[in-house]
């Protein structure tokens, strides 16, 4: 059987790799993309902590459809605000964005 | 090996992969599609949790809501980057040299935890995780209000996701 360790690491890595992402990237979108990942991988955790500390209960499944519901929330706002920032100024390079700028 | 091992292993290493090249890749409509084969990796991975509905939530969800929702944006935003040129900053080592150091600094605390090694309780014979989350989370005494918090935020993101996006006229 699998042990409580491979899950956590697995989700440090995938959590790593979106860290990358989101600092590396020129892209918005592609920086949400490693948004993407690391809600993942904290859903993981959760999940993992769960099966193997807490599976009387039902919390961690619970918090994870929360998570869930704060993604889609943050991708429509997110991918919204990407397009209208597109039309304005014709350009999605996260360095190109200055109007708030003080 | 156990087989769910076996499983794990094989859905792990294609997540990391996959997931590696939604941060690598330059042409953006294809990091969208190795995203949706990540998500596919990581439901694999709540399905050997036994946490069957989050699997199922994470298919309709993620890889048929969110997705699209990123190929969308990458197809009506394409002509700016054209998929030419340096796709990452020009001091991309320095994040990747941050990401290796908060893994490396993350495994050490994770192998510190006592007990990180156990194996999964076995459920009880009568349990049903689904019922159970069905139950609780429209139960007043556990989790009603975090549900309809989320209900509400859904909604204001909804109308503010229009509202940003719509074409004034001038």
């Amino acid at each position: 059987m699998i042990p409580l360790s491979w899950y956590l690491i697995f989700a440090a890595a995938l959590f790593s790799i979106g860290l990358f992402g989101v600092l590396s990237r020129k892209n918005a979108i592609a920086i949400l993309m490693g948004i993407e990942l690391m809600l993942n991988s904290v859903n993981i955790n959760l999940l993992a902590f769960w099966r193997y500390r807490a599976v009387e209960g039902i919390a961690g499944q619970a918090f994870a459809i929360i998570v869930f519901a704060v993604a889609a929330a943050e991708v429509a706002v997110g991918l919204s605000l990407i397009i209208s920032i597109y039309r304005r100024n014709k350009t999605v390079v996260a360095d190109d964005i200055h109007q708030m700028e003080g | 090996m156990a087989p769910e091992q076996i499983i794990f292993i094989v859905a792990a290493a294609v997540t990391l992969v996959a997931a590696l090249f939604v941060v690598a890749t330059k042409n953006l409509i294809h990091a969208a599609f190795w995203l949706i084969l990540a998500l596919f990796g990581v439901a694999v991975t709540y399905v050997l949790l036994q946490a069957g509905f989050i699997a199922v939530v994470q298919v309709v969800v993620y890889i048929g809501a969110i997705s699209i929702l990123f190929i969308f944006a990458a197809m009506l935003t394409r002509k700016v980057m054209q998929d030419t040129g340096p796709q990452n900053n020009p001091n991309w080592w320095l994040a990747a040299l941050i990401a290796l150091v908060f893994l490396a600094g993350l495994v050490l605390m994770l192998l510190g935890i006592p007990g990180i090694h156990d194996q999964a309780p076995a459920l009880a014979g009568d349990a049903n995780p689904i019922q159970q989350l069905g139950e609780q989370l429209v139960s007043a005494d556990h989790y009603l209000l975090p549900f309809e918090l989320a209900s509400v935020l859904l909604v204001a993101a909804m109308i503010g996701a229009i509202y940003v996006a719509w074409e004034k006229k001038r």
